[in-house]
């Protein structure tokens, strides 16, 4: 076994960093983006308007029965072609976000069709419209409810973000990337990026496992 | 204060109601019996639209809520109903349960909406549990915030569909006496109930509901102790 050598991590370890901020930041925006995206679309597939149903049902279908390295690769590389250049970090964000959203509708309808009908009945006998129903009433009960399947989802898409590597995104595995062509130290750089991935979504499970219970609490 | 004619309500095929003539006056309380099935939930569920009946009319306070273009929801503001499961808001304090509809549908300020709320619970003998949530209530306590919540809109009838049914027996009485008290004091009530003591000492009239029409109605020792057809005798020896 040749001698493992983990300098190469302290030496590279500001463009390390540099590649942790853009996962960092790609990933917030894209997991905001694709929760309101997907309660949007999950309220359309609830809806009694067929075209909005029709429409949000395509969506989910679509995105969820294609790769997400097919669809940035249309985002990126593909739109071009019809004259829609979006530089790199747009397409990450909107690709990751659109994806994202998909899985996050799926969630977010099972959450409110899991609400008892009894609750909007109630909202409905006092006098609250519909919407106002679902504001005060059945999203805030609905989203408390899909809480961990949420928490998985935001997990996924932080270890997805890897795949932006392949758009030319200098996230922390294009990151990783750079250094091994530079030193050949494959084993070093990966092992250490699996750490990093492993740390932020190990932390975020268990602060959000510890927001759950705290919202369980008071339920 | 509620008159209905000739009310239909069928569900795909099976026909619920089939033409229910009645009239509610100010102040009575009214219980409706039946068998399961009979139609007493779904006419009580189409005072207040939750059901939109076929064919009929219904006036609830001299409006036709049944006419098209019809605001639902201040129809159901005037009509507060009273569910056999509670169905509070588990999310929200009694309090919060109570104040939430005066806040966001009549848009009161949040004082005077708290102030209400306390009101009612004060009225319901609930006054220390504002800042509970339904699961740390007992089903009678539940029960009696869903009143409260539904006498927070200041409704002129209020609806009650088997407020007891789900109750433990040590729990009902409680419920009742809420619901006694609110007779005394004169609000109009619909009440879905097999519970004949509450019949006896409260109700103005028992109307027995029997596939979808009304049956027999009288005052409740009538009703209960006198009745006149053979379809109410056998219907209720199987109650009694």
């Amino acid at each position: 076994m040749k001698f493992l050598d983990y300098s190469v991590i302290i030496k590279n370890w500001p463009f390390l960093m540099l590649g942790l901020r853009e996962t960092l930041r790609i990933s917030s925006l894209a997991v905001t983006m694709g929760f309101c995206i997907g309660s949007f679309v999950a309220l359309a597939r609830l809806s009694r308007s067929h075209m909005l149903k029709l429409l949000s049902g395509a969506y989910i279908e679509f995105i969820r029965g294609t790769p997400l390295l097919v669809q940035l690769f249309i985002l990126y590389y593909g739109l071009p072609q019809l004259g829609i250049n979006l530089d790199r970090r747009a397409a990450a964000a909107i690709g990751l976000s659109i994806n994202s959203g998909a899985y996050v509708a799926e969630i977010v309808r099972a959450g409110i069709q899991s609400i008892d009908k009894g609750q909007m009945e109630a909202a409905r006998s006092l006098g609250m419209s519909g919407t106002m129903a679902m504001i005060y009433v059945i999203l805030p009960q609905a989203f408390r409810r899909v809480i961990p399947p949420l928490v998985n989802e935001l997990i996924m898409l932080i270890k997805d973000s890897s795949l932006l590597s392949v758009i030319a995104l200098t996230e922390l595995m294009r990151a990783g990337e750079h250094i091994r062509t530079r030193t050949y130290k494959d084993f070093e750089i990966f092992t250490f990026i699996a750490l990093v991935y492993f740390v932020i979504t190990y932390t975020l499970s268990k602060i959000l496992g510890y927001l759950e219970r705290r919202l369980q609490v008071s339920d | 204060m509620i008159k209905v004619k000739n009310l239909h309500k069928s569900f795909d095929q099976l026909k619920v109601l089939r033409g229910m003539t009645t009239s509610i006056g100010k102040g009575e309380v009214v219980v409706i019996i039946g068998a399961s099935g009979s139609g007493k939930s779904t006419f009580l569920r189409c005072l207040n639209l939750l059901e939109i009946p076929q064919k009929g009319e219904i006036f609830v306070d001299g409006i036709d809520i049944c006419a098209p273009g019809v605001n639902l929801n201040l129809v159901r503001q005037n009509t507060g109903m009273v569910f056999q499961h509670f169905n509070l808001f588990p999310h929200k304090t009694a309090l919060e349960n109570i104040s939430l509809a005066p806040l966001k549908v009549k848009k009161m300020a949040p004082q005077e909406a708290k102030k209400l709320a306390l009101t009612q619970l004060e009225r319901v003998g609930l006054r220390d549990k504002e800042n509970a949530y339904p699961r740390h209530l007992s089903g009678g306590q539940q029960q009696r915030v869903a009143i409260a919540r539904a006498l927070a809109m200041q409704p002129k009838v209020m609806l009650f569909d088997e407020p007891t049914s789900a109750l433990d027996p040590e729990m009902i009485k409680e419920v009742l006496n809420v619901m006694k008290q609110m007779a005394r004091d004169g609000m109009t009530m619909v009440v879905v109930s097999h519970e004949m003591g509450f019949a006896r000492e409260a109700a103005d009239r028992v109307i027995f509901l029997d596939e979808g029409v009304i049956v027999e109605e009288g005052p409740p020792e009538q009703v209960f102790f006198h009745p006149q057809l053979p379809r109410t005798k056998e219907f209720l020896s199987q109650i009694l």
